[in-house]
Formats: structure tokens, C-alpha cells, sequence
């Protein structure tokens, strides 16, 4: 499975993400520069966590706008997996390509620290390999993280179980305790109606090696993996 | 163009900075009197700051070779060899002053300021550590301080994508009117690809590189060069505005530019900005340097040479390409989108030679500038030293509510978690991080090696004022002891020299009895200071800072996977305490926290049973025999017990018994160096005794792990607390003050 892994003025999470195809998984992998307009011959582009442009304006709002974003959407039109991770997230909502919008943490500060996640949708090609109410644990790292959408898209994102992801205790339960930014619901990841776009603030990359925070994380790229061989014997290995 | 400039005398030269004798001797080296942009140039080339013109006779005095070292100090930055061809540069650099005149932007440009001097060296920086000091932090403003500090700190590195992994934060009413920002920076680079900051080869450009020059932070080297009064808010505008994202494309754009080989020499625009690198650059190479002002990318209008030279503004380089590659140099800064304009050339003449817009503003030898006057002045030890050292503090009466004092400890601020900041760091981008903050050094996995780092900074202020030479060796020891525990075997240590005015004889003997005390423990442990800096004049209206050195060790894990933390990891592991019994109630937290007070003598420190004892714990460490190693540091053996107990995922309780000479208190909570506690699993002890006897150091075992509660017995006395409550009072401590 071909990955490109795309680098705006300011990403810093574009080496994490292409350590882990490369020396994890032992997938291709390529950058791909914010200019580009063809992301060439890739299955999943990668957006990664960073402050592309600064964030100076909106988290993701200059990223959003940006040429690479245009490709992106054409690329996700025609059914290309598409993962954003924290600010890949951001940059997810501010092209509108998922809905809703990333706030301040309500907290006001930064928050990097571990978090737990509840698995609420199993039919996507990022979480197939998981079980439904699985718990994974996967550090966050924003100060704008606080998923906020209105009330009829949060009717839509639940009728289309697009809410992938919920921020939870380590036993699954989704509490007000066990949210770190005030997300809307708790939601931590999301996916389009289609299910081929997956946007969450916390980082699967930094839990996809056993000896820096577990490997969670890896579960999201061995689904991916997975999904194209289309019987689930990933599973099993 | 005729610039409206102020006419150069004695007068103006004093109000810069510059004493009458340094005006002397400005006039006999050039032969005339300065223009003044010259005089500008002096008085920013030789503060204190940028010339050390009162440390410098000192600073000699420390070890600074050894086999593993490839850059040692006067570069940006240190360089030691790690092996398998790469090399760790790192350095800490202070950045008080600006910090309590504005802590948000002081803190975050001492964040920029070390990153680049770490990148300038082709390094790509792995991770930050802090070390801070306040003062109370029941006074609001000193909370408006931690606030403003910690925010900048997480917004610069977190933005820029650089992990802080490991610091301290300690707490005395010394720092009140001068908090202590010192910042160090860890980076990676091929060993056969260090750069320097170097004008070599007559006629090659000088490339201005990065952000844009505005009139921010002009003479903030020589604020930096002064004490503080009642008036420092005034001085706001001396303080620097920080660009993390500027800083990020910068990083990324000078490690590409320097694999296309087209790059010479580089140095970052720190202190005294363009004036620092035009003068340093062409002095290290036996050169000269011709600049033309009206090149230098600008966003303020109207800006005189002696503003464009002295701005302080952040997020740029001074480069010198090799001739024929200007075009690479200018494609790789164009794909980043900075600024990256030929400003001058490199010139036989060993003279700095200024022209703007065509006309010559200065023409000073290098030399003259980069090596300002070095003073010799008086030392004398403290008038007050003497008595406070005759105070014994075990003729106070000992506590009779042991389990009270233990909580009220692990509840003191400087003991307690600091969590609060850390948490707003983002400490794993990078994915190299082992151990994240909270153990006693971070540890980070040099990727495709086995290798790993471990890095930790300490410095005790109060064990240094009441003994300036064994307290600041202290502070060598328990920096290096940090990283043993963690399994790593310390290589190379940078220092921040946090003082008081240098031209009072005390704060000066302290000075150079704290640099007595470092040589002595870096000789004997074998760890050259390949960097740092001196911070002078942190006071306030006459009130000076406690003498702070803070040392910052890195350490070499050969097998990344053996490595350690200080929390007990489960029960029925036997616990070991490695070391002397020498310990001391004075300068220990105990007795400022209990009795407020800060006096007494400071154990013995033996620097040969220290180092036995490191090896030791580095040895059972890389051989897999302890399941925890915590170094014995503020709060003596009962806080370090404590803090194994609950500042891991599990909350593990321990039953100890310690028969030791001395009073309850004095076995509790008394401050010694060279110890270290280990918790070794039941089917290792055997193995751990044969290492242990081949070590030849003291030990014994002390008990075992388990439970729900902290029990110490020593002699008839006995103190018995719950986890919950240790626990509490350590998560709370510092962060009630801040919620």
C-alpha cells in the first residue's frame, strides 16, 4: 500500500507518520510538498500534526486553502483513504471536507498527554481490525482540539455513524472526566459519509511502537493494510 | 544620506554601558574616537553578556576536553561523539531578564534563541529542558510569572515540534524579582557533518538568512548586563517577539541548505544580533567581513545602521556560502519562503567594515571586538556565611508529627509534581521519547542505533549559598547521578551560571568558588563542560538571586531497552539503598520548608564513592538487575521513597527499616549525595549482591515493595503514611497555587 505523507510550512508530525510506514510496516512511502498539485500514484494520504503556516490565523485554516488540499479532494471524490491527524484534522474541517470545526481546548492550555479512546464505528477502512467498544490509548497533543459541530450535522454524523472515535475512561466509558478539550460528545475522530476520510486529534503514530507508548495506534494502519487485502486475514497474524 | 545621530562622548558611552576605562581603551584600538554605530557595536560586543569580561578568567578553570568531545566551548554549541558516526550537540542558555520583564515572550525567545544555536551546528534538535526558579508562588505576581513562562515555553517548542522532556521547577523568595529561565537544547547531527560559525575563504558571501530585522530587542545584551530596580517594566521593549513557525521553516531550510554542501559557516543572530555574528564570525577565522546595511531584509522603515546592527529580533542567521553556490543556497530559502539576501563578503582585512547605503559607518578590527575586556576583579566570601554555616539545625527540636512532616515535603512546591506545565509541553513529537518527564531523567532512542540518551538538569540554590564550591560539585553529582539512574553514562554536561552582580566581591567569590566545585566534580567524574553561559546581575534592588548553577548532563545508554525509571513497578520487589550515610539537615529542603530556614553545613561529598556508586547503578541498570533506580536528592530518603511510591502508573506502597546514626529527622529527611535507592525483583537478588560486592561500595538492603502505605522504621521510631494522602499532597502541591 503507497502512502504520501503531506508536509505544509510548519507539520512536524511528517517524519513520525513516515517513520512508522517505513520502518513499521515496511510500506512505501513518500513526502508530498504542500505545492503539489497530483499526489501521484498513493492509496492513503496522510495530513500530520503540526502548526502548518503558524496556525496563526485558524488552526488549519491557511492548510485548508492551500493547492495540495484541492488534490485531496479530488483524490477523496473518487473513494482515496485520507487520514488527518490533529492538525491533519483541522486542516480536514477547515477544507470542509469533514464537518464541524476544532475550538480552543476548553481548558485554555496546551494538553499533551495519554488519552483513551472508545471504538463507536468498526466499518471504516481505518478501524475493520477492531472491535466495536474496544478501547485504544493514544497520547493528544493541541490547544485546539474541542470538536464542535451544530445540531443537525451531530444528528447526521450520528445517523451516519460517522462518529468514529470517543475520548474515554480506560474501562470505555465515555465521561465528562475523560475528555480533555470539551469536545462535543467526547468525539475525538471522525469520518465523511462515505467513511474513506478519517480526521482525529490524537496520534496513532506515536503509539505504533511498543517502547514509545504502546501500539494502539499501529491497529488504525493495520486495518488500512487490511482493508485492501478485503478478507481480514491481517487479523490473524 | 546624512543620519541625525547622537554626538559620541564619555557620557553617552556610560549611558550604554561602557565604563570610562572601557571608553579608553576603545579610543587607543581604533585611534580615533568611534562613530556611533561603533560605539553601539562596543558597548553590545563587550557587555557582559556577550563578552563574560567578568567570568572569563574563571571559566578556564574548567574541564573541557576528553576523548568523545568534538566541539568544545566558544561554538554555538557543544558537540560530543556518541558513536556509530553520530554526534549529540547540546547546550542551556539563560534567559532571566527578559523573562521578569516579560515572561511570556522571555521565555519563548530563550526557547528560539538555544534551538538555533543547536541547528546552526547541523543538528536537528531532539529535546528541550527547562529549568526554572520563583519565588513564592503564593504571591500572585510570582504566579503570573510560572503562568507566563510555562505558556511561552509551551507555545514556542510545541509550535516549532521540538519534545521538552525534562526540567525542574524550584521555588525560594530569592527568585521573587528575578526568575531564572534557563533553557537547554539536545540535537542529533552526523559526526563528520558539524557545522561551525566560522567566516572562512576571502571573498565568499555573507548570506543574511530567516526573519526579517525590526527594532525589537535592541540592547537586550546590555539590559541582560545589568541589575534590575523598581523601574524594570520600562525595559519591556528590549525583549524580543518570538516566530516558532518562522524558526520551524528556518530549521528546515538551514539543514537543507547544509546537505547541498554549499554552506561554510553559520552562526545564529542571538545576543547583539547582526553586530555578534559580523564580528565573531570573521574573529574565529583570522578574517574580515564587508556588510552593506541597506541589504538587510527589513520591516520597519527608516531603521539606522545602528539599529539594524544591534535589533535583537529573532528567527535569523548570519551564513557564509562558498562561492559559485549562492544559487543554492538562495533555491533552498526561496522553497521555505524566508528571506535569504547577500549582505556582504568575506575579506582578508581582519576588519568589520560597514557601509550603509554606500557610505562607510564603521570599520573596527574584529578582534577588538570579539575579545572585550576581562576583568580580575576582588573576591571575598560573605560576611554572613560564616554564621549561617555554625548553625547547627539538630539543635532544633525534632518533629513529633513525622507522617505530617513526610506529606507537608512531598507537598512543597518544589517537590511536588509539576505536571501542570508539563503537560501543556508536548513531549513525544519526534516518537523518540523512553521516559517522559517525571522520572529522574528523560530518555530518548537515538533512531537506527541501539543507543539511547538520557538528560536530566539539577541545581540546588540553596545548598550553593551556604557552600558555593561543594554545592555547585553537588549539582555536578546529582545531574550525572540522574542520568546513571536512568542507565546512562554521562558524557558531557553545559552550564548556566545564574549569579548576582559580579562587581560585588561576595557574589563574585561565590562565583568562582561554584566554578572550583564544578571542575573538581567534572575532573573526578570525567565529564567535560563542553558549553554554557553566565547569567550576572540577576538582582533587583540590591537583592540578589541564590548563586544557581544548573548543570545539564547527557548521557549514553549503549542499549536503549536497558534503561530505567525511579517508581517501584510492582510488589514484593526488595529495595537496596546504595551509598554513604552522611547526610545533612543543612540547606535541605526540610529545614526551609519546616523551619524557613536556609543554613547549616552540607554533607561530605566524596567524588570517588560518588562515581563508584554511579557505575554501579549504570552497571545493574544495563545488566537488568533493578526494577527502579531513584536518585536520593531534596527531601532525603524518605521523599525519595515517597516519590517511588506514587509517581509511577501504579501506585506501589514499601516497608523499610534503616538503621542509621543520627536523629530521626536527620535519617528521613536529610540531604546527602552519592545515594541512590534500587528496587531489585526477588529473582535477581542474588545477582544484584555479586554486583553490588564487585562495586565495592556501601549498600544494603533496606526492604520491599507492597502495600497501600509508605513504612519506615528506623531505630524505635516508625512513620506510617498512606499512599492516597502522599499522593494528594504530591499532585496538588504546586498545582493549587496555579489552578
Amino acid at each position: 500500500m503507497k502512502f504520501g505523507v503531506v508536509v505544509f510550512p510548519g507539520t512536524w508530525s511528517d517524519c513520525d507518520f513516515h517513520h512508522v510506514v517505513s520502518e513499521v510496516l515496511h510500506q512505501p512511502v513518500k513526502y508530498v510538498w504542500h505545492r503539489e498539485r497530483d499526489l501521484g500514484d498513493v492509496d492513503c494520504v496522510i495530513l500530520p500534526g503540526g502548526f502548518s503556516y503558524g496556525d496563526y490565523l485558524r488552526a488549519g485554516a491557511v492548510a485548508g486553502r492551500s493547492p495540495v488540499v484541492e488534490a485531496i479532494r479530488d483524490f477523496a471524490a473518487k473513494g482515496g483513504l485520507v487520514l488527518g491527524s490533529c492538525n491533519g484534522f483541522q486542516i480536514l474541517c477547515e477544507a470542509g471536507l469533514l464537518p464541524g470545526a476544532l475550538l480552543r481546548n476548553e481548558c485554555l492550555q496546551y494538553r499533551c498527554q495519554s488519552t483513551h479512546l472508545v471504538v463507536d464505528n468498526v466499518d471504516t477502512p481505518f478501524t475493520r481490525g477492531l472491535r466495536p467498544g474496544q478501547v485504544l490509548t493514544m497520547p493528544i497533543s493541541h490547544g485546539e482540539g474541542k470538536y464542535q459541530v451544530d445540531a443537525p450535522a451531530l444528528a447526521q454524523l450520528r445517523e451516519h455513524h460517522q462518529i468514529v472515535f470517543r475520548y474515554a475512561t480506560a474501562e470505555g466509558a465515555v465521561t465528562r472526566a475523560a475528555n480533555p478539550n470539551g469536545s462535543l460528545e467526547n468525539i475525538a475522530g471522525i469520518v465523511n459519509e462515505a467513511g474513506n476520510v478519517l480526521g482525529m486529534m490524537p496520534h496513532p503514530e506515536r503509539a505504533a511502537e511498543a517502547v514509545v507508548g504502546g501500539t494502539d495506534g499501529l491497529l488504525l494502519f493495520q486495518s488500512l493494510l487490511g482493508s485492501l487485502v478485503e478478507d481480514g486475514t491481517f487479523l490473524k497474524r | 544620506m546624512a543620519l541625525a545621530e547622537p554626538k559620541v562622548t564619555l557620557d553617552l558611552a556610560r549611558g550604554l554601558g561602557l565604563t570610562a576605562d572601557e571608553y579608553d581603551r576603545i579610543l587607543r584600538q581604533l585611534g580615533r574616537e568611534p562613530t556611533y554605530t561603533e560605539l553601539g557595536l562596543f558597548s553590545a560586543l563587550w557587555s557582559e553578556h556577550c563578552a563574560y569580561k567578568h567570568s572569563r578568567v574563571f571559566l578556564k578553570r574548567l574541564p573541557t576536553a576528553g576523548p568523545r568531545v568534538l566541539q568544545g566551548p566558544g561554538e554555538n554549541a557543544g558537540a560530543i561523539d556518541i558513536g556509530d558516526g553520530w554526534a549529540v550537540v547540546f547546550k542551556m542558555e539563560s534567559h532571566n531578564h527578559p523573562s521578569f520583564i516579560e515572561p511570556f515572550q522571555g521565555a519563548a525567545t530563550g526557547v528560539g534563541g538555544i534551538l538555533r544555536d543547536i541547528f546552526t551546528m547541523g543538528a536537528r534538535p531532539i529535546a528541550i529542558l527547562d529549568s526554572l526558579r520563583f519565588g513564592d508562588p503564593n504571591d500572585p505576581k510570582v504566579r503570573h510569572l510560572v503562568a507566563g513562562v510555562v505558556s511561552g515555553i509551551s507555545w514556542y517548542g510545541n509550535c516549532f515540534g521540538c519534545p521538552t522532556v525534562g526540567g525542574e521547577i524550584a521555588f525560594a523568595p530569592e527568585y521573587a524579582g528575578n526568575p531564572l529561565v534557563n533553557v537547554m537544547c539536545v540535537g542529533l547531527v552526523r559526526a563528520d557533518r558539524i557545522f561551525r560559525a566560522r567566516a572562512d575563504g576571502i571573498g565568499n558571501p555573507v548570506f543574511y538568512v530567516g526573519n526579517k530585522t525590526g527594532r525589537d530587542g535592541i540592547h537586550g545584551a546590555t539590559m541582560a548586563s545589568a541589575t534590575f530596580d523598581d523601574k524594570a517594566h520600562e525595559q519591556r521593549p528590549t525583549v524580543q517577539v518570538g516566530d516558532p513557525f518562522t524558526e520551524k521553516l528556518l530549521l528546515e531550510a538551514c539543514l537543507e541548505a547544509m546537505a547541498t554542501g554549499a554552506v561554510v559557516g553559520i552562526q545564529d543572530m542571538g545576543a547583539a544580533g547582526l553586530a555578534c555574528c559580523t564580528s565573531e564570525m570573521p574573529a574565529r577565522s583570522g578574517t574580515g567581513m564587508e556588510v552593506e546595511l541597506s541589504s538587510v531584509p527589513q520591516r520597519e522603515e527608516g531603521m539606522t545602521p545602528y539599529e539594524l546592527l544591534l535589533s535583537e529580533s529573532q528567527e535569523r542567521m548570519l551564513l557564509v556560502a562558498a562561492r559559485g553556490r549562492e544559487g543554492d543556497v538562495r533555491r533552498v530559502f526561496a522553497k521555505w519562503e524566508l528571506d535569504a539576501v547577500k549582505v556582504g563578503t568575506v575579506i582578508r582585512d581582519s576588519d568589520l567594515i560597514v557601509r550603509h547605503q554606500g557610505h562607510e559607518v564603521a570599520r573596527v578590527p574584529v578582534d577588538a571586538l570579539a575579545d572585550g575586556p576581562r576583568y580580575e576583579k576582588p573576591t571575598a566570601e560573605p560576611a554572613w556565611l560564616a554564621e549561617r554555616r555554625a548553625f547547627d539545625p539538630l539543635t532544633l527540636p525534632p518533629p513529633e508529627d513525622l507522617p505530617i512532616a513526610l506529606v507537608a515535603l512531598m507537598g512543597s512546591p518544589t517537590i511536588a509534581s509539576k505536571d501542570w506545565a508539563f503537560r501543556q509541553y508536548d513531549q513525544q513529537v519526534g516518537i523518540n521519547t523512553l521516559v517522559l518527564p517525571g522520572s529522574d531523567a528523560a530518555v530518548l532512542r537515538v533512531k537506527g542505533t541501539r543507543r539511547a540518551l538520557a538528560v536530566a538538569t539539577d541545581g540546588n540554590g540553596r545548598q550553593v549559598d551556604i557552600d558555593p564550591r561543594r554545592g555547585a560539585a553537588m549539582a555536578v553529582c546529582e545531574a550525572t547521578r540522574n542520568v546513571s539512574c536512568a542507565g546512562g553514562e554521562p558524557v558531557g554536561l553545559t552550564d548556566c551560571l545564574n549569579f548576582g552582580s559580579p562587581e560585588r566581591p561576595e557574589i563574585l567569590w561565590q562565583f568562582a568558588e561554584t566554578i572550583e566545585g564544578i571542575a573538581e566534580a567534572c575532573r573526578a567524574l570525567e565529564v567535560p563542560v563542553v558549553g554554557g553561559n553566565v547569567s550576572f546581575y540577576n538582582e533587583t534592588s540590591g537583592q540578589a538571586v541564590l548563586p544557581t548553577p544548573v548543570v545539564g548532563v547527557v548521557g549514553v545508554l549503549e542499549d536503549a531497552n536497558r534503561h530505567a525509571t525511579q517508581w517501584f513497578k510492582s510488589p514484593g520487589h526488595r529495595i537496596a539503598l546504595l551509598g554513604p550515610d552522611d547526610v545533612s539537615l543543612g540547606g535541605s529542603e526540610y529545614l526551609w520548608t519546616r523551619h524557613g530556614r536556609v543554613a547549616g553545613r552540607l554533607a561530605p561529598l566524596d567524588l570517588g564513592l560518588e562515581r563508584r556508586v554511579q557505575r554501579a547503578v549504570r552497571a545493574a541498570i544495563s545488566a537488568g538487575l533493578v526494577t527502579a533506580a531513584h536518585d536520593c536528592a531534596e527531601g532525603g530518603l524518605a521523599v525519595t521513597l515517597a516519590e517511588s511510591c506514587v509517581t509511577g502508573p501504579a501506585r506501589i506502597g514499601a516497608e523499610v527499616a534503616v538503621e542509621a546514626p543520627g536523629r530521626i529527622d536527620l535519617v528521613l529527611f536529610g540531604e546527602g549525595p552519592s545515594r541512590v535507592i534500587v528496587s531489585v525483583a526477588p529473582e535477581r537478588a542474588r545477582g544484584f549482591e555479586a554486583a553490588m560486592a564487585e562495586a565495592a561500595i556501601p549498600w544494603r538492603w533496606i526492604g520491599v515493595t507492597g502495600g497501600e502505605r509508605l513504612v519506615i522504621r528506623t531505630g524505635r521510631a516508625a512513620v506510617s503514611v498512606g499512599l492516597a494522602e502522599i499522593d494528594n499532597a504530591w499532585r496538588s502541591g504546586f498545582e493549587r497555587h496555579m489552578a
